[in-house]
């Protein structure tokens, strides 16, 4: 055990560096020049000059890919180029904001597809069957923001029951006055196609020999479904929620964008529309290192999950 | 002589005559296909210019109701300005201006002035300036389902390429390949499609596209291309063995030719299904890349432009730009998945 998750730590090291050469590459060379973006277009030469020295834009570039890792492992990325606040700041505030809205969002989504999926597994072939079948395809045809739109139309607009948008600094009143909403909402969506996924887990597993051997001799339905069936279909499941995880931190730029929440993705995206390389450049680092370590986790997790998993 | 002997032989129906044989069969894959080919229709007639050329046009009042709603009568939507109370005082003595109305009028009577006739309603409704709903959401499929045909064009070109290299050669290339695959799938899709927008902003690429299409379908493709990659990689080990591709060495046929004229069409179904697939998430894409500002230019219709519109025009109670684009999105879109959902039964290999 311990020397697969060596050998796994090691394979990492090339592909972050894979990710590190990418991302500083292609802002490198296809990315507009700091200079430029950060004082605009009345700058005087000497204010360019300046500001080229402060990065070390003048430097040869293998140098100026030494500070992009150093800046990387020491975790200091100086200030945003747009609002001049320390980047590691930005993590700092922004995270909390998406983490309370993404990790509801996340349980609900799981648990209830998951419940969804089984029944509908359970009663397959059935006229309820194909009618949640047919309503998903439908439903995942119509765009994610439709549904925000018309959600936030109807339930805060309308009827009132939640605020427009809005965010405060008390964890509980966010929890219970800001956040239900988008969480409602985004737990709608992912259901439909979250049921169709887990709907074919739970049916590739009723399709083996020991369901039939376990109805055979006698073990009642419900114990066939939780106690066979759902820990067989522990793994899909696993690597469902593992792929959706990074999303987690990175939040749902949409939901943000809507909701107006100071949140991470939201961070994000107004960088990329002032071109605020820093920010994009180290959440994505970050991110990318993040995903490669929820993948080990996950591939250690299938052991405990399922014993007939050989690491190697 | 053994030619005729050849032709006396029943003929066995090649892939694609059986594979259509079988969709023929599907009636839900039928009609989606009839469905998607209306489409089609209606993007090429927009892209020559027969269909909706005057989107632009102000035909209508503004928020025109679509004709099934009718006019809307009780003007609760329009603030009424309470008229000026008190008797109207002269002021031609001391208005500066007055001695030159006369002239003006004059020289105004020069120009002849049409008063547009603006419909009070339209077939599908208007929008806030008056423009025709219907035409916007024809003009919007044209951009919205070209953008999508295209960035999963050019995906499932760059995916297939790098997936015939690496699958045929295997070896170092073959790690390189992997090794490049790792490094994008490790790095959260959207973060990789936001850095490559921020890149395209305000990069020195953002002078060479400047319309703002090429942008999203570079930006979908460039990142969209490492599912196919993985699975026609998958298929090229298979392949790459097989005694067919050996014969074809063994007549002397160079590596380029065995990897795109021999194995190529034998997993070209794969191929197709991938590109078909992808078209429906990336016209999802588009939908929301333009809604973020990162997608198609406000100067340009598509479906997400739409979308972002109509938020703002919900909250005055004007749901039928909404409405439109949603329906024509989500009736292309679901056809397009069970055609796809289709093609697969038909082109699969296993099923038969």
């Amino acid at each position: 055990m311990f020397s697969y998750i060596l050998r796994r730590v090691l394979q990492m090291i090339p592909t972050l560096a894979g990710v590190i050469l990418l991302i500083f590459f292609l802002f490198k060379w296809f990315g507009g020049d700091p200079a430029d973006i950060m004082v605009g277009l009345s700058a005087t030469k000497s204010q360019i000059a300046s500001i080229r020295t402060q990065l070390g834009l003048d430097r040869p570039v293998l140098e100026q890919l030494w500070i992009f890792v150093q800046q990387i492992f020491t975790f200091n990325w100086g200030k945003s180029w747009a609002t001049n606040e320390a980047i590691s700041d930005i993590f700092a505030t922004r995270l909390p904001v998406t983490l309370t809205v993404m990790i509801p969002i996340l349980i609900l989504e799981v648990v209830l597809s998951i419940v969804a999926g089984m029944a509908v597994a359970y009663v397959r072939g059935s006229l309820a069957d194909r009618t949640v079948m047919l309503i998903s395809t439908v439903a995942l045809s119509i765009s994610f923001l439709v549904y925000i739109v018309v959600g936030q139309y109807v339930f805060a607009f309308l009827l009132g029951w939640f605020p427009v948008q809005g965010w405060s600094d008390s964890l509980w009143k966010n929890l219970t006055t800001y956040a239900p909403l988008p969480v409602f909402l985004a737990v709608l969506v992912s259901l439909a196609p979250g049921t169709r996924l887990y709907r074919s887990f739970f049916l590739d597993e009723l399709g083996h020999d020991y369901v039939r051997t376990a109805r055979a001799k006698g073990v009642s339905e419900n114990a066939i479904l939780f106690k066979h069936v759902l820990r067989n279909a522990m793994i899909p499941i696993l690597t469902n929620v593992a792929t959706q995880l990074p999303g987690v931190f990175i939040g749902s730029f949409l939901i943000e964008a809507f909701f107006s929440m100071p949140g991470l993705g939201r961070e994000v995206l107004t960088a990329v529309n002032r071109s605020d390389y820093p920010v994009i450049q180290a959440v994505t680092v970050y991110l990318a290192a993040l995903t490669m370590v929820i993948n080990l986790v996950t591939d250690v997790l299938y052991k405990f999950v399922d014993p007939r998993v050989v690491l190697k | 002589m053994s030619l005729d002997v050849l032709h006396d032989l029943p003929q066995s129906p090649g892939v694609w005559a059986s594979a259509w044989k079988r969709l023929r069969n599907n009636r839900v894959g039928m009609v989606s296909l009839a469905i998607t080919l209306v489409f089609i229709a209606m993007v090429v007639l927009a892209q020559l210019g027969l269909l909706a050329k005057d989107w632009q046009k102000e035909v209508g009042t503004a928020f025109a109701p679509p004709h099934f709603v009718g006019r809307i009568v009780d003007g609760s939507q329009t603030a009424v300005v309470e008229g000026a109370q008190g008797p109207a005082v002269d002021i031609s003595d001391i208005d500066p201006l007055a001695p030159r109305y006369q002239e003006w009028a004059e020289r105004a009577a020069q120009f002849k002035t049409a008063a547009a006739e603006k419909s009070e309603t339209l077939p599908l409704g208007g929008d806030q300036l008056g423009r025709d709903v219907l035409s916007k959401v024809i003009k919007g499929a044209q951009v919205s389902i070209t953008v999508g045909l295209l960035a999963a064009l050019f995906a499932t070109i760059i995916g297939t390429v790098l997936g015939a290299i690496g699958g045929y050669f295997g070896g170092k290339v073959g790690d390189f390949l992997e090794w490049v695959y790792n490094v994008f799938t490790s790095i959260p899709y959207i973060l990789l499609m936001f850095s490559v927008a921020a890149v395209l902003k305000s990069g020195p690429l953002a002078k060479v596209f400047t319309s703002g299409v090429w942008t999203v379908i570079i930006i979908l493709s460039v990142v969209g291309w490492t599912g196919i990659y993985r699975l026609v990689r998958a298929e090229y080990i298979k392949h790459r063995t097989r005694e067919y591709v050996r014969a074809a060495e063994a007549i002397g046929a160079s590596h380029a030719s065995r990897m795109f004229t021999h194995i190529l069409p034998n997993i070209s179904h794969v191929v197709l299904v991938q590109l078909s697939l992808h078209v429906v998430s990336f016209i999802k894409a588009e939908v929301i890349l333009s809604f973020l500002g990162l997608g198609v230019p406000l100067d340009m219709v598509s479906w997400g432009t739409m979308l972002t519109e109509a938020q703002a025009e919900l909250v005055q109670g004007k749901w039928w730009q909404l409405l439109a684009a949603t329906a024509f999105m989500a009736t292309f879109v679901t056809a397009f998945a069970l055609l796809t959902d289709a093609l697969r039964d038909a082109l699969d290999p296993k099923l038969r």
